[in-house]
């Protein structure tokens, strides 16, 4: 520590790194050799949602926020023929508890 | 008995060649019979920092082939006796290099060498899994910053399914070499700590080598910073590490370079 940080001192970034790292390395290491859980997941409630009502499959999309202790999965599916029922599905905590502590 | 070492990351540029470089001369200084192998075909950079790049006749993939005997292409350094170099091929692309013929080289080096020092290639490919296939201890460089961080983590997960040893169930012996790491940085919260990155991926600490002029200078004249300038702070930090890869116990330090109180005083090296 020399003069000038100790005059200069503010908040460092490194901590806002070490969290990132944290989080996304708890899930990469949770899914390793399962990187296409999310193709999974879309086609099988796809093909539930597809038993009930006709859907077009290029208009789903599936959107993915890695939390900190909770993820999120958020599956919009466009039903044709009546706009106003577009279903809007969110499963809060699709992935599993993050394996062990860090 | 012969220790086969990869020094590996996944990320370029962290200082993989400069490691090995600079452990496999403090190794030798240290009296043991050691081999750098440059496992990077068609990027070969082994022979430059070891500067060795006039002499490279014939290379591994050569002798992976069978076109060469494995002692005409061990290139011997001019410096220390017992410090070899076995250069990879420029020209050739990495699909040459065999399975098979990586472990007959490896198995022929064990019984010559005390310390089979592997230089991986950047990447998760090939060329990269081949150079950790048949080690018995890994040295992963990691710079403090998150996408090295995240990389060698991933290296890590390879580490412990991909080699021969992880096929087989046992334990391949991981050490975290901490490079380019500047304390005064760290200190003010700038740089991820020492402790965060041993946090994250929780692997033994080997050594932490600071950010230094003194590293690209070895770089640039074609000396290993252990023979270049051994008592700068990276060559101390070098074979620091060299010992404990040895087995000694010691307490990991991040050795400084000195300053004058000028320089102390605005955080900068003073010009000599």
């Amino acid at each position: 520590m020399n003069l000038l940080s100790i005059m200069f001192r503010r908040n460092g970034s490194a901590p806002v790194a070490r969290d990132r790292l944290q989080v996304l390395l708890a899930h990469e290491r949770a899914f390793v050799g399962k990187s296409d859980l999310l193709a999974v997941l879309q086609e099988e409630i796809i093909a539930v949602i597809a038993k009930h009502v006709t859907i077009e499959r290029d208009k789903v999309q599936v959107k993915l926020d890695r939390g900190d202790t909770v993820s999120t999965l958020e599956i919009d599916v466009e039903v044709p023929g009546a706009a106003a029922t577009a279903a809007k599905l969110a499963l809060e905590g699709a992935r599993p508890a993050m394996a062990g502590g860090f | 008995m012969a220790t086969v070492l990869v020094v590996t990351s996944g990320k370029g540029g962290v200082g993989k060649t400069t490691s090995t470089a600079a452990l496999g001369a403090a190794l030798a200084k240290q009296g043991q019979n050691v081999v750098v192998v440059d496992f990077d075909v068609g990027l070969r950079n082994l022979d430059l920092v070891m500067g060795a790049e006039r002499r490279v006749v014939f290379d591994l993939i050569n002798v992976v082939q069978g076109d060469a005997k494995l002692p005409q292409a061990l290139i011997r350094d001019k410096r220390i006796d017992n410090l070899s170099l076995l250069p990879a091929s420029q020209t050739r692309d990495k699909d040459a290099l065999t399975a098979d013929g990586v472990e007959r080289v490896i198995q022929q080096l064990r019984e010559r060498f005390d310390w089979v020092i592997c230089d991986s290639p950047a990447g998760i490919e090939r060329g990269a899994t081949l150079a950790m296939r048949h080690a018995d201890a890994a040295v992963v460089v990691t710079n403090p910053e998150v996408s090295s961080v995240r990389d060698s983590d991933r290296i890590i997960g390879l580490l412990d399914s991909k080699t021969a040893k992880a096929e087989k169930g046992e334990r391949i012996e991981k050490h975290l070499l901490l490079t380019r790491y500047d304390p005064i940085r760290a200190a003010r919260g700038e740089m991820l700590k020492t402790e965060d990155v041993l946090e994250i991926l929780s692997i033994p600490l080997l050594g932490i080598i600071p950010e230094s002029e003194e590293v690209l200078r070895s770089s640039n004249l074609g000396t290993p910073v252990t023979i270049g300038n051994p008592t700068s702070a990276p060559a101390r930090a070098y074979f620091e590490a060299a010992r404990r890869l040895r087995g000694e116990t010691l307490v990991v330090s991040v050795p400084a370079e000195r300053r004058s109180f000028m320089g102390r005083l605005f955080g900068r090296r003073a010009v000599a």
